[in-house]
């Protein structure tokens, strides 16, 4: 049985990288504005959309004909990133702008709202255009590389992990080196005291949703390569897990959301391959989320601010 | 300017609002199936709590709409009484998790376990399911133990909110938020699961028949019973609410929601209070669950989805999260709009699609659009009435008497009137 | 001022939706009777018939099924089905007198949803019957209410054992029920496959668990050695964890018990881990969508289904054109599901015209002929029902996918 673990832990890790990122996005919302961006999934849909219209469009124009793959994918994650960033950008200014300084579970409902627009105002466009809602992204990448007869990764996997590794690398170059990172952290802080030092907030907290929308709408893209079929519903769940991500690793910490969701890819993968028989059938892989979350609710229980969250002392 | 206009508005006159209800209850019988009339009458509860007059009087007309009222031009036709408990429902279970979130400050996102919970107790063991791990051919129970199980569901949801809350309680914030949803998570998926290796739930089977409340010799299925006893079920939850709003408890959920340090060093006990607010708020969930599946007949895990406890979260908030009057109105005009408006709306613009008026290509068929709408709708509500359709009200005169008070005017303040009493009792 | 400017803007709110009770309001009907009909009836006479005589009423024959959510496209195939079927005979209705209409109901897959659907259905009464619904889940606790207002059902796709075994006289399927389909299924895969061993997947939902549990029970009387049984969630993309137990133990065959969306996803990633043995699905996998999902990997993958193959015939073919052409969508079984449930009803509901002296029937009528259905031949299945509203003639076919459609293999035995 344990002949298949290389290939468990491979697939544990591509949807884990995936998990990652989108967790990213919910990390640096939450980090800055305290609010739990309920409509980040929906725009890691969009951009699994965008990606994948710009390969079926290109791809019957005969562009893709002959381009290298990478290039035909770096220019799809630039495109979805740009527009996911965008409408990421556009909705922090129309739904949830009105609202700071409201009650704190309104922007939720708003961001609920904004969730449900989207998945049908998708589902809309795709009837309309293609007469379906689900769509199979061309893949560019086949193949596979074999390690010896214990596993095989396939290329997109590979590349999924890799463009995710690069992304996460960027960000944090960006976060702690750059003028804007140094801001960002500043207003994470303390709003006040960040605006009080001539930060733009209001700019600070547009480039947040700029960044981390445009990550969720790259890992759309990641997703439709990887998985080749996606529909307008496939944001809800997949923000779920990276929210739980978020939180195993310690919501408002970039280390700890990429950390949480390798670490729930993995603990998903290995319950789903090994519940089972190692339960006798008793517990199956239907078991698989529930495991996931108690490991969540345990650790919480022993570090209620995450794996890699601060213990924030309460002040009088 | 609209703002000054409403605090100008003292209320609307008694007259106003007797005459709208006479209307619409005149419309709704004379012309049985019209929508707007249904509507009028269910919406004149609103009006009647903003009548400007005392609160006996509204409450009188209040009790008279929905007791007498509402079943007596509407209580011929099934679906609007379906539609009527269905709102109930759904006010019911807002008022349970408006004590969890709304009093006590707690971000429940898996609250329909403990609907889960109360629907399945009822239901095992109310059909044949239970013969399935009990030895002896007991059940099913007849529908008279339909009334002891409203309390069996009680206690059972209240257990589970006990036991759920005592590890979960110890995150906060956001965090309780996710934990709870993960809890939520799990029990739907466990539900989901129990047909092996004992087979208590059934599964995705679910479970049916489950048999309709009886009381003496009566069977109650139709909707017009249920929406007696949701009724019912609702004032004693308002009760409980009022209740609990000025208790000593009550006042200690909110000062655990303002601040969970000062409540604490205030001497609240942090623990007990939450506790307290997750069990009550379970055990109202509980009750209205086993209700739930008497009235659907038939209960699955796909009930008690994550959706399930948005929803009526977006209730509570969106009526005004701690207020009685707004988590009712928040409920209702939630469940209307999917049960009813909106329905309503895609039937209104497939018939015009039919005669030929607005020509839809299929791919926007309007009975596509419901949640379309109910997303805008979250959005404008949320931006336009941020706290609320009808917002909590603090009592402002506490504040003001303390303020006023000789104490606070003191520099020393409440210092001064423990060394106050302190030299007064050794003298 | 300010109050009077209220009170102003309430009594006009108040007039105007008083004078709108009179005019709106889209469930008007008529209160029971044939012809006096409320505002909206009328307008919709007069609009629909465009001269012909219509004095006989409007009878709405309704579908429920989910048109939202993510299992819409099957809920709106069989829509579209029912529409097209009813579109087809609009003529032969009006000839009577008789205006049809298709009431189409969203019931979002959700039970609750489903029930206040079926309250409305049967509190109006120019609704004479319902093709629905998708989900085993929502058509039971519908059906309930379904019963109390004696109006009939006919589901072309619920195939949950149970859904018959009630006693309810109103509820109908057209379709083979789990515990045919799924022996036969595993008959199959033993006798003409020739599988030793087998891994089941179902998606646990009523329906794929339903027809897994029948399989897996097949399976072991016929000595196939089951190596693992399986759930999965429904919409997620990622099925690896399982896969990876499956390639573990290299069955002979994947049974998957579930729809199409998950069935596609499992096939493709089935293959890409390398899997080489047969791949086995029940009528949830018969969708054009399959292909597209699963893309190669499609091909080889059998599945059973209830019905008949629909260009197996020239007849057949030109039917497929025509649906194809008048609802501008590609042709799906659930469409013709669909298709043939209306049918079923629209021929109870002439029968009940007929006998009733060509007056509008009472739906206890409408029942009790479409209850009498026999030997109908629809479309593709041959429809007579049985005292449970079983159909009797629900034949198991057995189909494999080649590399851009599906082909007919035979009847299962």
């Amino acid at each position: 049985m344990l002949n298949i673990l290389p290939q468990v832990l491979v697939d544990g890790l591509t949807l884990g990288f995936m998990y990652a990122v989108v967790a990213l996005g919910y990390t640096m919302v939450y980090g800055i504005l305290e609010f739990i961006n309920f409509a980040h999934g929906e725009i890691f849909m969009v951009g699994a959309f965008v990606g994948t219209e710009v390969l079926l469009i290109s791809d019957s124009l005969g562009a893709l004909e002959g381009m290298n793959p990478f290039v035909a994918l770096f220019l799809t994650l630039i495109i979805a990133m740009v527009l996911t960033g965008a409408l990421g950008v556009g909705i922090e200014r129309i739904a949830y702008r009105p609202l700071r300084g409201a009650p704190r579970l309104v922007p939720l409902i708003s961001a609920i709202g904004v969730s449900f627009l989207l998945q049908d105002l998708v589902r809309f466009t795709e009837a309309l255009a293609r007469n379906e809602f689900y769509l199979n992204s061309p893949t560019l990448f086949t193949g596979s590389i074999s390690l010896g007869s214990i596993a095989s990764i396939p290329t997109k996997g590979l590349i999924v992990i890799v463009i995710a590794i690069v992304m996460m690398i960027a960000l944090t170059l960006f976060v702690n080196k750059t003028k804007w990172g140094i801001a960002m952290r500043a207003v994470a802080q303390d709003q006040s005291t960040a605006s009080l030092m001539t930060i733009n907030v209001d700019k600070v907290i547009m480039l947040t949703f700029l960044i981390g929308s445009s990550l969720g709408g790259a890992t759309g893209v990641l997703f439709a390569q990887n998985y080749g079929t996606i529909d307008p519903y496939i944001g809800f769940i997949l923000g779920l897990k990276a929210f739980t991500a978020a939180v195993l690793g310690g919501i408002g910490n970039l280390r700890g959301a990429m950390v949480g969701g390798v670490l729930l890819g993995l603990l998903e993968s290995l319950s789903g391959a090994f519940m089972g028989p190692l339960t006798n059938g008793a517990f199956g892989a239907e078991y698989k989320d529930v495991f996931a979350f108690s490991i969540l609710i345990l650790v919480l229980l022993f570090k209620p601010e995450g794996l890699f969250g601060e213990a924030v002392k309460e002040k009088v | 300017m609209a703002n000054l206009a409403w605090k100008t508005f003292k209320g609307i006159p008694l007259a106003l609002t007797l005459v709208w209800i006479a209307v619409f209850a005149a419309a709704l019988h004379f012309m049985d199936k019209s929508v707007i009339a249904f509507l009028g009458i269910l919406s004149s509860i609103v009006l009647v709590y903003y009548t400007n007059t005392s609160k006996t009087i509204k409450l009188v007309i209040g009790a008279a709409v929905l007791l007498v009222i509402i079943p007596l031009v509407a209580g011929e036709n099934r679906y609007y009484m379906e539609v009527a408990s269905q709102v109930g429902i759904y006010v019911a279970m807002a008022l349970g998790l408006n004590i969890v979130v709304g009093f006590a400050g707690l971000l429940d996102l898996g609250y329909v376990a403990f609907f889960a919970a109360g629907a399945y107790a009822y239901a095992i063991f109310s059909t044949s399911q239970a013969n399935e791990f009990i030895a002896g051919n007991l059940f099913p129970l007849s529908g008279e133990w339909f009334w002891p199980f409203l309390i069996v569901g009680l206690i059972v949801a209240a257990i589970f909110g006990i036991l759920l809350g005592l590890p979960v309680l110890r995150v906060k914030g956001d965090y309780l938020a996710i934990v709870t949803l993960g809890f939520g998570e799990i029990i739907r998926i466990i539900f989901n699961n129990l047909d092996k290796p004992i087979n208590i739930t059934n599964g995705p089977q679910g479970i049916t028949p489950i048999p309709s409340p009886e009381l003496f010799g009566i069977k109650m299925g139709t909707p017009f019973f249920f929406y007696f006893i949701v009724l019912f079920v609702i004032a004693f939850i308002v009760l409980a609410n009022i209740r609990f709003e000025h208790s000593r408890l009550g006042r200690a959920w909110i000062a655990v929601r303002e601040d969970e340090l000062a409540a604490q060093s205030m001497g609240i006990s942090l623990l007990n209070a939450k506790l307290a607010a997750f069990a009550t708020g379970a055990s109202f969930a509980g009750v209205v669950g086993v209700i739930f599946a008497a009235k659907q007949t038939f209960i699955d895990p796909t009930s008690f989805t994550l959706m399930e406890s948005i929803g009526i979260l977006v209730m509570v908030i969106l009526g005004g999260s701690g207020s009685i009057p707004g988590v009712v109105l928040g409920a209702a005009f939630v469940t209307i709009l999917q049960v009813q408006l909106l329905k309503e709306f895609s039937n209104f613009l497939h018939s015009l699609q039919q005669s030929g008026i607005i020509n839809l290509p299929n791919q926007l068929d309007p009975s596509k659009f419901q949640r379309l709408v109910f997303g805008i709708m979250l959005i404008l509500v949320a931006l336009y009435r941020p706290n609320g359709l009808i917002p909590a009200k603090r009592k402002k005169s506490d504040l003001d008497a303390i303020k006023e008070s000789e104490f606070s005017k003191q520099k020393l303040g409440i210092l001064g009137k423990l060394s106050q009493l302190a030299s007064g009792k050794q003298s | 001022m300010k109050k009077l400017s209220h009170i102003s803007i309430l009594s006009a709110v108040l007039a105007t939706s008083v004078a709108l009770t009179g005019c709106a309001g889209t469930s008007n009907s008529s209160g029971g009777s044939n012809t006096s009909g409320g505002g909206q009836q009328s307008t919709d006479q007069s609009s629909a018939s465009g001269g012909g005589a219509t004095d006989g009423g409007v009878i709405k024959i309704a579908t429920q099924t989910p048109l939202s959510g993510n299992q819409s496209s099957l809920g709106d195939a069989i829509k579209t089905g029912a529409e097209y079927a009813l579109n087809l005979r609009k003529e032969e209705f009006k000839k009577l007198g008789f205006d049809i209409q298709l009431f189409p109901q969203d019931d979002q897959a959700d039970p609750k949803i489903g029930v206040s659907n079926a309250e409305m259905l049967i509190s109006n009464p120019d609704v004479y019957g319902v093709v629905g619904h998708l989900n085993s889940g929502v058509a039971i606790p519908s059906s309930v209410k379904y019963e109390e207002g004696n109006l009939v059902m006919v589901s072309p796709a619920n195939t949950a054992v149970k859904l018959t075994e009630e006693g309810k006289k109103t509820v109908h399927r057209i379709c083979a029920r789990d515990d045919a389909q799924g022996p036969k299924a595993a008959m199959y895969a033993k006798n003409t496959l020739g599988v030793k061993t087998a891994f089941i997947i179902h998606d646990k939902t009523a329906y794929g668990q339903g027809l897994s549990d029948q399989v897996k029970l097949q399976f072991e009387k016929d000595g196939v050695q089951i190596l693992g049984y399986e759930g999965i969630t429904q919409g997620e993309k990622d099925y690896s964890a399982v896969l990876n137990q499956v390639t573990a133990k290299n069955p002979d065959i994947i049974f998957f018990g579930g729809l199409y969306p998950e069935g596609g996803i499992l096939v493709k990633q089935a293959r890409e881990k390398g899997y080489k043995g047969y791949f086995m699905g029940g009528d949830g996998l018969d969708s054009s969508d399959m292909i597209k999902i699963a893309g190669d990997a499609v091909e080889g993958v059998v599945f059973t289904s209830v019905a008949g193959d629909v260009t197996q015939t020239e007849e057949g073919k030109k039917w497929a054109e025509e649906y194809k052409k008048a609802t501008n969508k590609p042709l799906e079984t659930y469409s013709v599901y669909g298709f043939d449930s209306m049918n079923v009803i629209l021929n109870g509901v002439m029968e009940a015209i007929k006998a009733n002296g060509g007056k509008k029937p009472t739906r206890e009528q409408v029942l009790e002929a479409v209850h009498k259905t026999k030997d109908f031949q629809g479309q593709f299945t041959k429809v007579t029902f049985d005292e449970k509203g079983d159909n009797v003639n629900a034949d198991v076919f057995i189909y494999k996918y080649d590399k851009d459609k599906s082909t007919f293999v035979g009847k299962a035995e």
